[in-house]
């Protein structure tokens, strides 16, 4: 965006402090559309005739450096791009790398749509939420437009992901549009040699476009006639070298583009990016004749391409492995990538309750309060329906080895926890269930506290089976 | 004065300075425009621009934009050249060896040398980076409980640190090897600093790369068990792991220095401790080449992001000029398998898909929170699975520009990812 103080956007708004919007002031509200925690929807008089130039004005400062497209329809919709910094730390990273697995129009039909149905389904709990997929690439592998366009309509049938049509020949890619026209999906892709036909198809479908040239002249180039004829929902893929000299100079290219973009301000380059690290499989990987410790070892490699990229500005990947080995570390790093520095990293310790705790019966777990320590427990609990308590000690934000490491969660900090949440009024049993990564404090909590204090597992993740064996205590008889 | 010009010129002119886009211009004088077809060829992005020019001027007749299809529109591509600005940055980092030969007064076979960038991790276009990062392959003073994974590949050693060390280089391809004392923990063994020493001694008779040491991190016990290594190791120029703020870290940043080692300064994911505890090393006149600092690694999905932007800060503000923190970045990327889905069997959380074989698992997550801690500013991983390490290394090879490394990515034509698994 083209403005970096608050005094700035503050200029342009009304000034009239109305609280519509919610905060009190202008300069609040002015503050929060830098962050962009608000948008500017949300100040109504900017809509009026009195103000509306300025705030024409002020949308178009605020727009985000790199454009922003959107891919699918409805909740699933994806936005790419979008974003106004290189590094997290400045801000934050806006819009998620969109992970696209593919499917392809030789699979038998119900191999094909098993496979759509175990990508649009699959999940992995984390941090209070479910990670899932964000859309998938349906890629023409018979030449035939006919075999495309049924391959098309029945990953549509199955899925309301949104879609990436995948070929060079523009009649296999209309096509497949014509059954999914309605579904906005992106179009893969035009090159020096088929740009025409992939710009008309482009705008009498009106449907987002992938351009793709490892030539960075040639990718500026198609850029800039495409804009220039009115199209702007433009995805760049400056191709993905799996390997190599290649791989280096790919790496090169992504940051480059986004450089010149962001920095530069270049407009004529400032798209979304694409990356493709299934190109792991043209080096190594054979679908059909690849013995199992290749294609792991290929998958791995998919995977390293794709960690470099979601760090280094992909805005959209296409990816091959559907193994769990893939997809939970994949989707986990663009999670973390992708979280918002700013979010607080501790929660506010005290004592919980997971579920219907009875007071003389179910058991009182400790923990510390780093976000993702205590999401992480309270997860393990309510998921396996553990009716418990949760101490949550005031760890300075750090997780339990690191606390016990640090002498942020001693027999002192857990002592101090059980006075100020005034555990023993609500737990009547005075039995403490400890980390199994702080078990070296049991001895010593047991002292300064007067509790009796088992140690539970080095991973909550286990409790269940540790409750098995160790609850309710044999005292409790 | 009024001069003539004519469509084509202006046409000319704005190719000439590589023109695509016109903001708030006006043209004075009158103005002509005729978009005959057949006529000059002007790229649209011009036409638009003209256009614009147009209205926004003596109010001529408005030309249209044609909405006919591309096919038929006689479109050019407007050629244009990619450019982007070179990023100069002012600091630099420290250079540091690790490890002494005979020359120096030590007996190792090849010392390791991490540092010395002038931009960004792998950033090559900007500045080629001096040195690849290096692989420490990590052994203990004991046997230890770790993932199924990764104890298969130690099971044989873990009852001999020599042995242990040796196959780390030798089947491992480590490029040098960290020995953990963790017996020395009161908690655990309580093993005396002597016998620590000892097993120092049989790691640098084993093997004849440079070597990390690392103690128990208990506070207590690790000043005496550093210094009686940092002795036993006197003149090989060992990484000693680490002087904290949580201990004496004088005792043992003045053992480094009298034995003439390297030291470790490491800090809890906190980039104000970090400068704080360096400025109390330079204090202590541990000279610059002497430091390598750990800013703590955190596994992916146990905080990755943290450790991620905190390595990416300190070297961000070591390249501007922030002489604090310009020292390389050693990462304990073995952390790694503290994060759940890199060793159990299955998932706890019952509405999770599948999580299938643990053991495909591990050591991805090795090698993503190595990767990625690498392109945030790693110079040095300590590892442990033989898979995670050799992948973490062949790719930061590769983004290093590595002479010999593997090449065959040139030879494929990347865009037949498109139609592969054809028949």
């Amino acid at each position: 965006m083209k403005i970096s103080s608050p005094m700035e956007a503050w200029k342009y708004l009304p000034g009239t402090n109305c609280k519509e919007c919610g905060e009190k002031t202008c300069l609040a509200f002015a503050s929060l559309l830098l962050e962009r925690k608000k948008k500017l929807e949300e100040c109504p008089l900017l809509f009026e005739p009195k103000y509306a130039e300025k705030g024409k004005k002020l949308a178009e400062m605020l727009a985000p450096e790199v454009r922003e497209v959107e891919v699918g329809i409805g909740d699933k919709a994806i936005k790419i791009g979008g974003e106004d910094i290189m590094h997290r730390h400045e801000l934050t990273f806006f819009n998620r790398t969109a992970l696209a697995y593919d499917v392809w129009d030789t699979m038998k039909e119900e191999e094909l749509r098993e496979r759509v149905r175990e990508i649009t389904n699959w999940r992995k709990f984390y941090v209070g939420e479910f990670l899932g997929v964000d859309a998938i690439a349906v890629r023409s592998v018979s030449g035939e437009a006919k075999t495309f366009a049924q391959c098309v309509k029945r990953v549509a049938e199955e899925t309301d992901l949104p879609l990436v049509l995948c070929s060079f020949d523009t009649k296999q890619v209309e096509q497949g549009l014509k059954e999914v026209s309605d579904r906005n999906p992106l179009i893969y892709a035009a090159t020096e040699d088929n740009w025409k036909a992939f710009l008309e198809l482009a705008m009498r479908y009106e449907v987002p476009v992938t351009l793709f040239s490892a030539d960075l002249d040639m990718l500026n180039t198609l850029a800039v006639t495409f804009s220039s004829a009115g199209v702007t929902n433009i995805v760049l893929d400056p191709g993905t070298y799996p390997t190599g000299k290649g791989l280096e100079e790919t790496f090169s290219r992504f940051i480059r583009i986004r450089r010149a973009g962001i920095v530069d301000g270049n407009k004529g380059i400032a798209y979304p990016l694409m990356s493709v690290p299934m190109t792991a499989w043209l080096v190594n990987g054979n679908e059909t004749g690849a013995k199992a410790e290749n294609t792991l070892e290929t998958s791995y490699w998919e995977a390293i391409l794709a960690d470099l990229f979601i760090l280094k500005y992909a805005d959209i990947m296409i990816l091959h492995s559907i193994e769990p080995h893939s997809l939970i570390p994949e989707r986990t790093l663009v999670a973390n990538i992708y979280t918002d520095p700013r979010r607080p990293v501790s929660v506010e310790p005290g004592l919980r309750e997971v579920g219907t705790p009875t007071a003389g019966e179910s058991p009182l777990f400790v923990t510390t309060n780093f976000a993702l320590t205590y999401y992480t427990v309270e997860s393990d609990l309510a998921s396996n329906k553990i009716d418990s308590y949760l101490m949550v000690v005031d760890g300075e934000g750090m997780g339990v080895e690191s606390a016990v490491a640090g002498g942020q969660l001693n027999a002192e900090t857990m002592k101090d926890a059980l006075e100020s949440f005034d555990v023993e009024r609500k737990v009547k049993h005075k039995i403490m269930v400890i980390p199994g990564l702080a078990a070296r404090l049991s001895g010593e909590t047991e002292d300064v506290t007067g509790w009796t204090v088992l140690v539970g597992p080095r991973d909550s993740g286990r409790i269940p089976g540790w409750m098995e064996n160790n609850w309710p205590p044999e005292t409790f008889s | 004065m009024e001069k003539e010009i004519t469509l084509a010129d202006i046409a000319k002119i704005l190719e000439k300075y590589e023109i695509v886009e016109l903001e708030d211009v006006k043209i004075k004088g009158d103005i002509e425009l005729e978009l005959a077809a057949g006529g000059v060829a002007l790229p649209p992005s011009i036409v638009q621009a003209l256009q614009s020019i147009i209205s926004a001027g003596a109010g001529v007749q408005k030309a249209q934009i044609p909405t006919t299809p591309a096919e038929e529109l006689d479109l050019e591509l407007i050629r244009t050249e990619f450019k982007v600005a070179k990023t100069e940055w002012k600091g630099q980092i420290e250079e540091v060896t690790i490890g002494a030969t005979s020359a120096d007064g030590g007996t190792r076979e090849a010392t390791v040398t991490i540092g010395g960038e002038k931009a960004l991790p792998f950033y090559n276009f900007d500045y080629q980076m001096p040195h690849p990062p290096v692989i420490s392959v990590d052994c203990f003073d004991m046997p230890i409980t770790m993932a199924k994974a990764v104890r298969g590949h130690y099971e044989d050693v873990m009852e001999d640190p020599g042995d242990w060390a040796k196959k780390n280089v030798r089947e491992f391809g480590a490029d040098m090897v960290t020995i953990h004392l963790i017996s020395t923990d009161p908690t655990i063994k309580d093993t005396s600093a002597r016998e620590a020493a000892k097993t120092v001694e049989d790691v640098l008779q084993a093997v004849k790369v440079p070597i990390v040491i690392g103690g128990s991190g208990n506070p207590d016990k690790d000043p005496g068990v550093l210094e009686a290594a940092a002795e036993a190791a006197a003149g090989e120029r060992c990484l000693i792991a680490s002087a904290n703020l949580n201990m004496d870290y004088e005792r043992i940043a003045k053992a480094a220095l009298e034995h003439g080692h390297v030291i470790l300064s490491w800090t809890q994911l906190d980039i104000n401790a970090q400068k704080t505890l360096n400025r109390y090393l330079f204090k202590l006149g541990v000279p610059r080449e002497d430091i390598v600092i750990d800013p703590t690694t955190a596994a992916l999905g146990y905080g990755l992001d943290y450790a991620f932007t905190n390595i990416e800060r300190m070297r961000i503000s070591a390249l501007k000029g922030d002489t604090d923190l310009a020292f390389p970045i050693s990462c304990g990327i073995t952390n790694a398998w503290g994060a759940r889905e890199a060793w159990m069997k299955d998932s706890p959380i019952r509405e999770d898909s599948d999580w299938g074989p643990a053991a495909n698992r591990g050591p991805l997550y090795e090698i993503m929170t190595g990767l990625t801690l690498g392109v945030a500013g790693g110079d040095m991983f300590m590892m442990m699975h033989p898979t995670a390490a050799a992948a973490v290394k062949r790719i930061t090879q590769m983004l290093f520009g590595a002479t010999g490394a593997e090449d065959e990515g040139k030879k494929v034509k990347m865009a037949d990812w498109v139609t592969w698994g054809g028949t």
